[in-house]
C-alpha cells in the first residue's frame, strides 16, 4: 500500500477563488492510500516545496499528488522536489486544477467538485505508480556521416572541429558530390569549385576525419550512442597507400569508351580514372567493367607505367566494422530520369540537355573547356530555351508532385551567365511560377529579367522537335493567351531532383522512415527538422527534402550541432516511461514491431518456463534507449503483453474508474 | 466425396510411409455422425480412423501452433478456407512452417446438420454424398436432399475456393458447384435497422451467451499465449458472465482483438451452442475495413501489414461514423 | 427493447476526454489560460499519444457510467511520434462503427484533432460535445449497474 501525500495549491487566488481548497483536502484525505493532505498558497514556491519535502520525511510518503497548475508547467519542479527528499521522481502525479478547472469554471460548487474528482483520479493513478529509473547507456564518441557531398563534408567538419572523430562514407571514388559538378553558384555567382574544394581539402587533412570513399554502408545495428556499422570498401584496384596520384596511369589507359560520370556523359574517360582534377582522395580507380585487363586478361599498361607500383588487379572488397554514437544521413539527390518526358525529345536530340549537363558545358574544366557549344555539332547556339518544372509539381504521375526548389534560381543563374558571356544569344525561359524566396534571391532573378533581358514566358512547353538542325519549341504563353513556337539551338530542361537511389535501402538499415518520395522524414516537421524519428540518426541536406546550398550547409551544421550535443554526453539517460513486454504473455506475433515508429522493438528467442516446463519462445524485447513511449505497441498487442511504464493499462483504467465513480 | 477421401487417404498413407511426415492431423469419427473431431494419427495403421466428408468443418490450423513446436514434421489436412488461417498464423510467427506439411484438400462445402433436420429429416443414421445429392438413411427410411441447400453458413459465403498455402494439393478434378452469395447481406440488414432495433437485436442475441468460451477456444486467431480474459492482471479478466453487460464487453473486445486478423472462417458461429451469430460482429469489421481502407482479406498472404497496423494519410476520419445521417 | 430518452432536465452528463500530452492536453491548458469555459462535466485523462487509447478504456468508461467519450490528438501529420494518430484514427473509426452497429448512440463517441495552439477549438469542441450528450441523455445501454451499486 502506498502512503500518499496530497498537496493542494491555492495558486494565490487563481485556484482558491473558484475552488474550495479546504474541501478538496478534506475529500481526498479519505481516499485509499492517502495519509496526509494539506493546502498552501503557492506550492511551487520554496515554502511550498519545503512543506512537501518535510511531509515526505515526516510521514514516510511513497508518493505525492500535487493539485495545482498543469503538469506541463510544474511537473518537473515537483519531481525535483521529490528527488531532493529522496523520493523517486516518477512517484509524483499532478492534478491539473487550474488550467482545467478553476480557470474555466465560474461556479464554485462545480469547480470544487471537479477538483475533488481530478485529485482522486490522480490518487487512483498514483496508487499504481512504481518508481522508475531512467536507463543509461554509454556513448561511443565517434560519428558517421553517410554521403560526402557538401552536406556531409560540412557536418563532418563541424563535428571534427568540436573534437570528435568522424568518418565519412562516400559511395563514389571522391568526395564533393553534386556541388563539385556545378560551375557557379547563385545568387553570388562565385565558382562552386573555389568554395567547395578548400572544404574538401580541409576534410581530408583534418585528423579527426576519416574518409571511406568508394565505400558503402552495408549493415547497421545498435541504437543511439552505440551503433555498429559494417562498411564495404569496394576494391579500387589501387594500393592507395603508395599511389602518388601522378595520373600517368589514367593517360596511358587505352580504354576510352566509358562515359565520364562527372561530365554527365558528355565526354569519355579511361577505365582507370580520377573523376576530376581536385578529387579527394587523389587516387584513381579501375572501372572493372571497362578495363581491358579485367575483360580479356591482356593489357596491364597502367601497371607497367605506374612509377609507384600501386596498381593491384587482385585487390578485394574490404569489410570494415566500426562503432558510432551518432549517424548523419547526407545521401543527397540526383536528377530524375526523363524517360517519362518524351515530349522534350531529350533522348533523341543531343542539344536538349539537362541543367546539370549545362553546368558541365559551362565549366572551364568541362567537356568544352567552358565554351558554350551544342553537343551535336560543337557550334555556338544563337537561341536557347530553358524549360522549368520538368517533372516537378507534376500531378500527371510522370514526375514528382513536389517543387524541386532550386530550379528557378539556377535557371536565372544560367540565363544570366549566358547573357553575360554571350550577349547576342536569345534566352527564353518557360515557367509555371518563379519562386525566389531567399536572401537576395528575388533581386537576382529580377536582374536576369531587367538587366540582362532574359525573356520569361509564363507557360509550359508542349513539345520539342528537331527540324533541319534546329529545335522547334512549341509552348504556350499564358499571359498573352497565345501558342508560340521558338526555333532554338539548345533546350535546357530544369529536371526535377529526387533522393539518391540508396536512400530507401539505407532507411531500412537505419529503421529511419522515408516519405512516399523516398525523402527521409524528420522527427518533427517544425521543431525537430534535422533529426530523424530514430534516435541518434540525423539528417543533412537534400536527403530530407529539396534545398539549395546555403540551406544544405545550414542544415548540415545544425545536424552536426545535434551530434556534438549527443557525443558530449558520457552517458545517455532515457525517458523511463517506455514500453515493456511481459514475456510470459508475449505471442511473438510481431504486431508491435510493425507499428513502432522507432524500430525499438526486436524479437528474440528465449527460454520461458511455462506450466512447469521450459520452452523456447519468440518474444518481444523493447530497447529502452530507443523507445520514446508513445504506446502504439500497447494497443495493438493482442495478448496485453505490452504495457507502457508511467501510463500502464491499469493506471489508465484506474483513472477512468475514478472519474466515473 | 468418397473419391476424394480415397485419394487423400492414399496420399497421407504414402507420405507417412516414406517418412516425409511423422504425424498427421486430420479428423476422426466423433460421437455422432456429424461431429467429426480433430485427431492426430501417428502411424499408417491408425489411418483406419481417418475420415473426410461433409462434417469435417473444424479448422485444423489452430492446432498447428502447438503441433509444429514438437519434433518431427506434421501433415495437416487443410481445406481452402483453413489455409487463410494457416497463413495468418504464419504471419504472426505462431506456426513453425518448417515442421508442417500442408496437404491442401478439395472441399465441396461443409454440411449443417441443423439445416438437414430443418428439412424434416430426423433419426439420421447415415449420410452419403454423391455429387450434389445427399442420400440420407434414417430410422424412418431413406431420404434425399440437395447438398447446396444444407451447407453451413460459412460455406455458402465461402470466401475462397483456392488454397492460399500448401505443399501439395489433392483434388478429384470434378467440378465443384458454386453458390451465389453476398456474405455481407446480413450485416447490411442490420445496418439498415434503427439504432434501437440493432440494440434490441444484439441484446437479444448476446444475452443468450453462457460464456462457455467455445467461440474463443475454436477461433484460430484467438490463440494468445494467455487470453486477456483469463489474465487477472489485464483489468478485463472475467471468466464467467456476472451480468448482462459482460457478454457485450466480452464479445466487443473479442471482435476487436481479432479485427484485421479475422479471416472470416465462421467457426465462432458454428460452434456456439446458443446459436449466436457471432460472425456478424467480425464480418461488420471486415466490411468496414473493405469500405474504408480497401479490400483486405486476412491470411491472403504472409507478409502484408494488417489494416490496423497500417494507415494512409488520407484515411477517413472517425466522424464518418459519428456524423452519419439520420437518427443519432 | 427501446430505450427512452431521459427527459430529466437535471441530467448532468459525465464525459471522459482522452487527450494526447503534446497537442490536445496543451490545447486544453491554453483554453484554461485563455479562460475559455466549457462544462465542468468534462474530465481529462492525459495519455502520451492518441494511439495509447485502448478501445478497452473507452468501453470501461461507458461501463462505469460515462455518457460520452472523446479522444483528442494531434492533427494528422503533426503527431509528436509521427504516426500514432494515424493508427488511432483507424482504430477509433472501426470501434465507433462497431458501437453504432451494436445500437449504441453514435453521438456518444467522438475524435477531434486539437493542436496546442487551438484553445478556442478545444473549448468549442467540449461545449458542443457536452451539448450533444446532454441531448442524448443518460447512457443506459452500456452502463454496468453492478459496478455502480458496488461502489456507492
Amino acid at each position: 500500500m502506498q502512503k500518499i501525500g496530497v498537496f493542494v495549491c491555492w495558486c494565490g487566488s487563481n485556484i482558491a477563488a473558484t475552488v474550495d481548497v479546504k474541501a478538496v483536502v478534506d475529500a481526498v484525505s479519505h481516499e485509499p492510500g492517502v495519509v496526509y493532505a494539506t493546502d498552501y498558497q503557492y506550492m511551487c514556491s520554496e515554502g511550498g516545496q519545503s512543506q512537501i519535502r518535510q511531509a515526505i520525511k515526516d510521514f514516510g510518503l511513497t508518493g505525492i499528488v500535487v493539485c495545482s497548475c498543469s503538469p506541463r508547467m510544474h511537473e518537473s519542479t515537483f519531481r525535483k522536489t521529490a528527488i531532493s527528499a529522496g523520493l523517486n521522481p516518477y512517484m509524483v502525479e499532478i492534478a491539473n486544477i487550474r488550467e482545467q478547472c478553476s480557470w474555466i469554471h465560474k461556479d464554485r460548487e462545480d469547480a470544487t467538485e471537479k477538483a475533488i474528482i481530478l485529485a482522486r483520479t490522480a490518487v487512483a493513478k498514483l496508487n499504481l505508480n512504481r518508481p522508475l529509473t531512467p536507463g543509461e547507456s554509454p556513448v561511443v564518441k565517434r560519428a558517421l556521416v553517410i554521403g560526402g557531398g557538401i552536406a556531409g563534408i560540412q557536418s563532418a567538419l563541424d563535428i571534427a572541429e568540436a573534437g570528435y572523430e568522424v568518418d565519412i562514407v562516400e559511395k563514389s571514388p571522391t568526395i564533393g558530390g553534386k556541388m563539385a559538378q556545378l560551375d557557379k553558384t547563385f545568387p553570388t555567382l562565385d565558382c562552386a569549385a573555389c568554395i567547395l574544394t578548400p572544404k574538401m581539402v580541409d576534410a581530408a587533412s583534418n585528423e579527426n576525419i576519416n574518409l571511406y570513399t568508394y565505400s558503402e554502408v552495408e549493415d547497421v545495428s545498435g541504437f543511439v550512442g552505440n551503433f555498429t556499422v559494417k562498411i564495404r570498401k569496394k576494391a579500387r584496384s589501387i594500393n592507395a597507400d603508395i599511389c602518388s596520384g601522378c595520373g600517368v596511369c589514367t593517360e596511358k589507359c587505352p580504354s576510352r569508351k566509358a562515359k565520364d560520370e562527372f561530365n554527365m556523359g558528355l565526354s569519355n574517360r579511361g577505365a582507370i580514372y580520377i573523376p576530376f582534377a581536385q578529387a579527394i582522395p587523389n587516387v584513381p580507380v579501375i572501372d572493372r567493367e571497362q578495363c581491358i585487363k579485367f575483360k580479356t586478361g591482356k593489357c596491364g599498361l597502367c601497371e607497367m607505367n605506374c612509377p609507384a607500383g600501386a596498381i593491384d588487379f587482385k585487390q578485394q572488397d574490404e569489410l570494415v566494422e566500426r562503432q558510432y554514437g551518432a549517424i548523419i544521413v547526407a545521401t543527397g539527390f540526383k536528377p530524375i530520369s526523363l524517360e517519362n518526358f518524351d515530349e522534350f525529345s531529350y533522348s533523341q536530340c543531343p542539344d536538349v540537355i539537362t541543367s546539370l549537363e549545362l553546368e558541365r558545358i559551362m565549366n572551364a574544366a568541362g567537356p568544352t573547356k567552358g565554351k558554350l557549344l551544342r553537343p551535336s555539332d560543337n557550334t555556338p547556339p544563337r537561341t536557347m530555351v530553358f524549360v522549368q518544372c520538368v517533372g516537378s509539381r507534376d500531378t500527371s504521375g510522370c514526375g514528382k508532385t513536389y517543387c524541386s526548389k532550386i530550379c528557378c534560381m539556377y535557371t536565372a543563374k544560367h540565363a544570366m551567365l549566358i547573357k553575360e558571356k554571350y550577349p547576342d544569344i536569345d534566352v527564353h525561359v518557360f515557367y509555371i511560377d518563379v519562386r525566389t524566396p531567399g536572401k537576395n534571391f528575388d533581386e537576382f532573378y529580377r536582374r536576369a529579367v531587367e538587366e540582362y533581358g532574359v525573356n520569361y514566358i509564363k507557360g509550359m512547353v508542349g513539345k520539342v522537335a528537331e527540324r533541319n538542325g534546329k529545335l522547334l519549341v512549341q509552348g504556350s504563353d499564358l499571359l498573352a493567351d497565345d501558342q508560340i513556337i521558338i526555333e532554338a539551338d539548345m533546350v535546357v530542361l530544369a529536371t526535377a531532383i529526387e533522393p539518391d537511389e540508396s536512400a530507401r535501402n539505407l532507411a531500412t538499415m537505419l529503421t529511419a522512415s522515408i516519405d512516399t518520395n523516398d525523402f527521409f522524414t524528420e522527427a518533427h516537421p517544425k521543431l525537430r527538422p534535422v533529426e530523424s524519428p530514430t534516435a541518434g540518426v540525423y539528417l543533412s541536406g537534400v536527403c530530407q527534402g529539396p534545398k539549395d546550398i546555403p540551406e544544405t550547409v545550414a542544415q548540415a551544421s545544425a545536424a552536426a550541432a545535434k551530434v556534438i550535443g549527443l557525443l558530449a554526453k558520457d552517458k545517455l539517460r532515457s525517458n523511463p516511461c517506455v514500453a515493456s513486454s511481459n514475456e510470459m504473455l508475449c505471442n511473438g506475433c510481431s504486431t508491435c514491431e510493425n507499428v513502432c515508429p522507432y524500430g525499438a522493438i526486436s524479437y528474440v528467442s528465449k527460454e520461458i518456463r511455462s506450466a512447469g516446463k521450459m520452452e523456447v519462445r519468440r518474444v518481444a524485447e523493447v530497447n529502452e534507449a530507443i523507445c520514446q513511449g508513445c504506446g502504439a505497441c500497447t494497443v495493438v498487442c493482442p495478448s496485453g503483453a505490452m504495457d507502457l511504464k508511467g501510463f500502464t493499462n491499469k493506471q489508465i483504467m484506474a483513472e477512468v474508474d475514478a472519474i466515473c465513480r | 466425396m468418397q473419391r476424394i477421401f480415397g485419394l487423400i487417404k492414399d496420399r497421407v498413407g504414402a507420405l507417412l510411409a516414406d517418412g516425409t511426415v511423422d504425424r498427421v492431423i486430420g479428423w476422426e469419427k466423433g460421437e455422432f455422425l456429424y461431429d467429426h473431431t480433430p485427431a492426430i494419427f501417428n502411424a499408417e495403421d491408425d489411418l483406419v480412423d481417418l475420415v473426410y466428408d461433409g462434417f469435417c468443418a473444424s479448422n485444423l490450423s489452430k492446432y498447428l501452433i502447438d503441433e509444429s513446436k514438437k519434433d518431427g514434421k506434421i501433415l495437416a489436412l487443410l481445406k481452402p478456407c483453413d489455409t487463410y488461417n494457416f497463413n495468418q498464423l504464419i504471419k504472426e510467427h505462431r506456426i513453425n512452417r518448417d515442421n508442417v506439411y500442408v496437404l491442401g484438400i478439395e472441399c465441396r462445402g461443409m454440411l449443417d446438420i441443423d439445416k438437414i433436420r430443418a428439412l424434416g429429416i430426423k433419426g439420421i443414421e447415415k449420410v452419403e454424398e454423391q455429387g450434389d445429392e445427399l442420400y440420407i438413411q434414417t430410422i424412418y427410411g431413406d431420404k434425399t436432399c440437395k447438398r447446396n441447400e444444407v451447407l453451413l453458413e460459412k460455406c455458402i459465403n465461402c470466401k475462397g475456393k483456392e488454397h492460399v498455402a500448401y505443399d501439395e494439393l489433392v483434388t478429384s478434378g470434378e467440378d465443384i458447384p458454386q453458390v451465389e452469395s453476398n456474405r455481407f447481406e446480413d450485416v447490411e440488414k442490420l445496418e439498415a435497422m434503427t439504432s434501437d432495433e440493432r440494440f434490441a437485436f444484439w441484446r437479444g442475441e448476446l444475452s443468450k451467451c453462457i460464456r462457455c468460451n467455445a467461440c474463443r477456444n475454436v477461433c484460430p486467431i484467438c490463440s494468445c499465449v494467455e487470453c486477456v480474459f483469463d489474465n487477472k492482471d489485464s483489468v478485463v479478466a472475467s471468466k464467467a458472465n456476472t451480468d448482462e453487460f459482460e457478454e457485450n464487453l466480452f464479445h466487443i473486445i473479442r471482435a476487436f482483438h481479432v479485427a484485421g486478423r479475422c479471416t472470416d472462417c465462421g467457426e465462432c458461429s458454428r460452434v456456439c451452442p446458443q446459436g449466436i451469430p457471432l460472425h456478424l460482429l467480425n464480418r461488420k469489421i471486415i466490411k468496414d475495413i473493405n469500405e474504408f481502407y480497401g479490400e483486405y482479406q486476412a491470411g491472403q498472404d504472409t507478409n502484408s501489414l494488417g489494416p490496423l497496423t497500417d494507415f494512409t494519410k488520407e484515411d477517413v476520419e472517425p466522424s464518418i461514423i459519428t456524423e452519419k445521417g439520420g437518427e443519432k | 427493447m427501446s430505450i427512452e430518452k431521459t427527459e430529466d432536465s437535471n441530467f448532468e452528463p459525465l464525459i471522459v476526454a482522452f487527450c494526447c500530452n503534446w497537442c490536445s492536453y496543451a490545447g486544453a491548458d491554453l483554453a484554461g489560460t485563455s479562460r475559455l469555459s466549457y462544462p465542468a462535466n468534462v474530465k481529462i485523462i492525459r495519455v502520451p499519444c492518441s494511439c495509447r487509447v485502448n478501445p478497452m478504456f473507452i468501453l470501461r468508461a461507458f461501463q462505469r457510467g460515462a455518457d460520452g467519450v472523446i479522444i483528442c490528438g494531434c492533427h494528422p501529420g503533426d503527431c509528436h511520434y509521427s504516426t500514432g494518430n494515424y493508427y488511432a484514427r483507424r482504430r477509433m473509426t472501426l470501434l465507433f462503427s462497431m458501437l453504432d452497429y451494436l445500437g449504441i448512440e453514435r453521438g456518444r463517441t467522438r475524435v477531434e484533432w486539437v493542436s496546442a495552439a487551438e484553445g478556442v477549438k478545444f473549448s468549442t469542441v467540449m461545449n458542443e460535445f457536452s451539448k450533444t450528450i446532454h441531448e442524448l441523455g443518460e447512457n443506459k445501454k452500456l452502463r454496468d449497474l453492478r459496478c455502480k451499486e458496488f461502489l456507492d
